[in-house]
């Protein structure tokens, strides 16, 4: 294809939008409102995620080390928890500085437990991090069977009922957001079938004189597209004031170590840019679409 | 070369439009296609541009089998091919250049031989005043000219008219006369479906008359042969 033909069916797209009127409102309207529930979906569903990433961070084995052990077996230990698969963070933390630890932690209560600085009931400690949380179990059964390893802990089954919360949130979130792209994608086709069905005897005449499906359908592809960006430029605009609102207003009240929300700035621009794309796709593919059955001349 | 071998056509509905038509028509030949209304002229000449397939038989056109002829080959026929239709078949919301130039654009044309032909069909027609006007604001013989423009403007091979003056004055019929007798004599192949007796009894042509879907006459030099 040449580029004054590229340029040709840019210019025709272009015109068709202009031309076409309150059916270009109808079909924009119709990408503006099913981009708007899949922007929100979308922004709600990554922070979710982002949620249940952080806690799933926070996820940590403690690993009681039993009295008996000598300092050579204590070492000893760690290196065999090192070398575990799947562990990816090991910290030692010594029955003094758990006790330490514990008594700042309780602050004026804490004093009560300073009696116990001679006669320190507490176990030597290791923190182990798995690479990935989903292991975080498995790496958990492995260590209880290690020798010296008087008791092992980690939230069970907090733990499980989170990825439950995730897993949960994640289809729900991935099923609506198929579900609204799709919706999109017919009601574009649609919108889109109903200009082109005023026009199907112009594309009879464009074929009888000479022109392939594809010098036809570009023009057609092309006003799909621009229906879809134009589409999602309200969405965009409302979601950027709406994020900001919530981060700067809202987030600051919550305090919570896991539930942040994502920061504005890269994040509100990755959603503008799925949007566009999705927008100019289901554009093109109901462009594309509609247009399938006049071509046949 | 045009040939048909064997071509019956049979529409949805049942009616036999074609019934076994044989014609060789030669590179160069200028043939009127004359017959009674509904005697099968138009499906005769839809048939080689491919707006229509024949139910059985061959037709070859300048060596291309339109019977085998792959669905995305049609648009490089049709090229090749200039077609009058007869419902003139302009693009409502394109003016008269737009139109004529079309048929250049999706060959791809430069724009500068686009503009060069079509204000040279446009003259040759005699509408070159119109050319900012849409076709519906324009007569039906002035539209029939601006397709007449169309169908010649890319040089093509074989010219395929189906009732080209059926809605012009006697005046500008002998015009249109002229000029496919010009290109004829360049060399284009031209088929023409024509109710007109006076043009086929004065401008001596090859003649075939159908009637019922068959041909029942075939005459060099032939003449109209129905009463007005
Ligand atoms: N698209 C069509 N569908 C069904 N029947 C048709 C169609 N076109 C033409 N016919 C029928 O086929 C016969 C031949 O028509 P046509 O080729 O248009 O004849 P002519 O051009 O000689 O008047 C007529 O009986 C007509 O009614
Ligand atoms: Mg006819």
């Amino acid at each position: 294809m040449k580029l004054r033909t590229i340029a040709r069916h840019l210019k025709e797209g272009l015109k068709n939008v202009g031309r076409n009127g309150w059916m270009t409102f109808a079909s924009v309207s119709a990408v503006t409102v099913t981009l708007l529930l899949l922007g929100v979906f979308l922004v709600v569903m990554l922070n979710i995620n982002n949620f249940g990433r952080n806690l799933e961070e926070d996820v940590e084995i403690k690993v009681y080390v039993d009295l008996t052990a000598t300092d050579e077996q204590l070492r000893e230990l760690g290196e065999t928890i090192r070398d575990i698969p799947g562990v990816s963070q090991l910290r030692y933390s010594s029955k003094d500085e758990e006790l330490k630890n514990l008594i700042n932690s309780l602050g004026d209560q804490g004093k009560a437990w300073s009696m116990f600085e001679q006669e320190n009931p507490l176990y030597n400690a290791y923190f182990v991090k798995t690479s990935d949380p989903r292991k975080t179990s498995k790496v958990a059964e492995r260590l209880k069977t290690l020798d010296f390893v008087s008791e092992v802990k980690y939230g069970e089954a907090e733990i499980k009922r989170l990825f439950k919360v995730v897993d949960i949130s994640r289809n729900v979130g991935m099923a609506l957001v198929l579900g609204l792209s799709f919706t999109a994608m017919f009601l574009i086709s649609n919108t889109i079938k109903i200009t082109i069905f005023a026009r199907r005897r112009e594309i009879e005449i464009m074929k009888l004189v000479g022109a392939t499906n594809w010098f036809i359908r570009w023009p057609f592809v092309i006003e799909g597209l621009l229906l879809g960006v134009f589409g999602a430029v309200t969405p965009i605009a409302l979601i950027y004031w709406g994020y900001s609102y919530a981060y700067d207003t809202v987030s600051p009240m919550i305090d919570s170590s896991f539930i942040r929300l994502l920061p504005t700035e890269p994040f509100i621009y990755k959603i503008a840019g799925v949007l566009i794309l999705i927008g100019a796709l289901i554009g093109m593919w109901g462009s594309t679409m509609s247009i399938r059955k006049f071509l046949k001349v | 070369m045009i040939e048909m071998q064997d071509v019956y056509k049979q529409y949805k509905n049942g009616v036999h439009a074609i019934n076994g038509i044989n014609v060789t028509i030669k590179s160069g030949e200028f043939v009127y296609v004359v017959g009674p209304s509904g005697a099968g002229k138009s499906t005769f000449i839809k048939m080689m541009y491919r707006e229509e397939k024949p139910t059985s038989g061959a037709i070859l056109i300048n060596g291309i089998n339109l019977t085998t002829l792959k669905e995305r080959k049609v648009p490089y026929l049709r090229r090749s091919l200039g077609v009058v239709f007869q419902d003139f078949k302009l693009l409502p919301r394109l003016t008269v250049y737009e139109n004529v130039a079309y048929a250049l654009e999706v060959i791809e044309e430069s724009p500068k031989n686009i503009k060069r032909r079509v204000l040279e069909v446009l003259d040759l027609v005699k509408l070159k005043h119109r050319a900012r006007s849409l076709p519906g604001q324009l007569s039906g013989g002035e539209q029939q000219r601006i397709s007449i423009a169309r169908s010649i403007v890319n040089s093509p091979k074989v010219l395929i008219a189906d009732e080209p003056t059926g809605n012009l004055d006697p005046d500008t019929t002998w015009d249109i006369m002229e000029i496919f007798k010009e290109i004829n004599n360049r060399g284009t192949t031209i088929v023409m479906a024509t109710h007109n007796r006076e043009i086929v009894n004065t401008i001596r042509q090859r003649v075939i008359a159908i009637e019922g879907g068959k041909i029942v006459r075939d005459e060099m030099r032939g003449d109209y042969g129905y009463e007005a």
